[in-house]
């Protein structure tokens, strides 16, 4: 595939697809049996300006272009799913949030830490009872002159347990506004959620607020605009990244898979000669390329400033995490028995891999947004 | 301008019946005839279509809910940038 990419760009690709092979995908098993994300590994993606991987150069980022971050994203993902999950996190949902929605002062006085890795973030939308319908939140807020006062509890906030500051979206009766509140204020506790399937390094954590006091300037957006616009600009580029991710657990799953057919013997032959078993490989290579195809696509509309872009993103995302989860189950499969042990990274493959399928929007909704754009798209006599 | 907006608006109405009917002072959002991606979306289009350079002070709901809304923020968007229609 011809990709448009300058040569800085370029570089800095390559690089994080070496530093994913080196780096971190000898550790990732490890990780996610200790379920910690090491200090050590987060020093270095910062250090390479990850954290910062689409922040504009002026203000300390790499100012890479959605073609280039795509790209860096499934790098990253095919060498350990955690540190990517946080460049979605700290990058596309808030560091993208913030450009888009915050003050200019908002902007120069929390970008350039988040860029350089000094503030690592975590976005809190989900409640216990409200997920898909993320409208229905019912963490409160209230004002008292220039300070709000929050109370609720957010679940699930991926690396919210060593997140230094969490944007909080939360509501004063219909109004619902978003707010960055830093981890360490009074009021604010993180409860570890443990026993998950998957996302184990990534330190997912309930977030209690009880009356915790934020100041005026740490309002993001104008009041009442924080679903409309913070929100649906924090999970469009969510979903973009998680396209992404889509694309580089796919390739990591194909890879395992060709090599294990490629050495394993049965009934006296390799079993990558066996005609049941090149199917997977076949349906996994054509799902691999369709995926990264429509990320591409998704990544030129957003490159050009085009509206369609939402959609393409939402379209690419759906299909993506369908696709790493479809592969990652096949290259289970082809691995036999071997596909359950952790001494191969297939099995995480595809527990992480199922997660695409729920976070930022689930495929369900997925499929709803994407039905009404075909039913206006298409079928017009 | 009249036309481009209303035709974007028609282009992704969120509901099955494509054949509703709204006029240039109905709530889109509220009466639900788009959805709140649009409201992001209409940010992009708008500054392609129009030339205009939408900030993060101009991110209110109010500037964009009906086709009149939209159009007078656009004006004046133009007359404070000296933007050039497309
Ligand atoms: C590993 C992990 C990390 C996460 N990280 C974060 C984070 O960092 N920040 C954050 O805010 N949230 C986070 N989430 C939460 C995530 O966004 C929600 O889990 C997701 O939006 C689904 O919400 P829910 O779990 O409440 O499921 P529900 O909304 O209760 O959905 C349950 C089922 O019903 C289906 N469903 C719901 N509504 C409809 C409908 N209208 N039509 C058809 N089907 C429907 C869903 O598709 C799903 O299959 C994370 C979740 C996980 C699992």
């Amino acid at each position: 595939m011809n990709i448009d990419l300058d040569d800085r760009q370029r570089g800095i690709v390559d690089e994080a697809a070496e530093f994913a092979r080196t780096v971190l995908a000898p550790r990732a098993q490890e990780n996610d049996e200790k379920g910690v994300f090491p200090r050590e590994v987060l020093k270095q993606m910062a250090e390479r300006g990850y954290l910062g991987a689409t922040v504009p150069q002026e203000y300390g980022g790499l100012g890479l272009d959605p073609v280039a971050y795509g790209l860096l994203v499934a790098a990253i993902e095919s060498g350990d799913c955690a540190a990517s999950r946080l460049l979605t996190v700290h990058v596309a949902l808030v560091a993208e949030a913030i450009l888009k929605c915050a003050s200019t002062e908002q902007i120069r006085e929390w970008i350039p830490r988040l860029a350089r890795g000094e503030t690592i973030c975590a976005f809190a939308l989900t409640e216990p009872d409200h997920g898909s319908d993320a409208a229905g939140i019912q963490t409160a807020y209230t004002v008292h002159g220039d300070e709000f006062r929050l109370n609720g509890r957010k679940r699930w906030i991926t690396f919210s347990g060593i997140a230094d500051l969490l944007l909080v979206i939360a509501r004063n009766e219909e109004t619902v506004s978003a707010f960055l509140i830093e981890s360490a204020t009074e009021g604010v506790r993180i409860i570890p959620q443990r026993g998950l399937m998957a996302g184990k390094a990534c330190h997912i954590s309930e977030v209690v607020l009880e009356d915790v006091v934020v100041s005026k300037k740490n309002m993001i957006g104008q009041p009442g605009q924080g679903f409309t616009y913070v929100v649906n600009a924090a999970l469009d580029h969510g979903r973009y990244s998680i396209a992404w991710s889509g694309v580089g657990l796919a390739e990591a799953a194909v890879d395992a898979m060709v090599s294990y057919a490629k050495k394993r013997s049965q009934f006296g032959a390799k079993i990558g000669t066996f005609q049941l078993v090149r199917e997977m490989i076949a349906e996994a290579v054509a799902r691999v390329y369709a995926a990264k195809s429509l990320c591409l696509r998704a990544g030129e509309t957003r490159r050009a400033g085009k509206p369609d872009s939402i959609i393409e993103s939402t379209i690419a995302k759906h299909f993506a995490a369908g696709a790493a989860f479809r592969t990652a189950c096949d290259a289970v499969q082809i691995h036999g028995g071997n596909g359950f042990s952790n001494e191969y990274p297939v099995e995480r493959y595809m527990r992480e891999a199922k997660v695409l399928e729920i976070i930022e929007g689930t495929a369900q909704i997925q499929q709803m947004v994407i039905s009404m754009h075909g039913l206006r798209r298409f079928g017009r006599g | 301008m009249r036309a481009k907006i209303r035709s974007v608006i028609e282009n992704n109405l969120n509901v099955f019946d494509s054949d509703v009917e709204f006029s240039d002072d109905d709530n889109i959002f509220r009466k639900g005839f788009v959805d709140s991606l649009f409201a992001v979306q209409l940010l992009d289009y708008l500054e392609q279509e129009f030339r205009i350079k939408i900030s993060s002070q101009d991110l209110n709901i109010d500037n964009f809910y009906s086709v009149n809304r939209i159009i007078s923020f656009v004006e004046e968007k133009r007359r404070q940038d000296g933007g050039t229609s497309a």
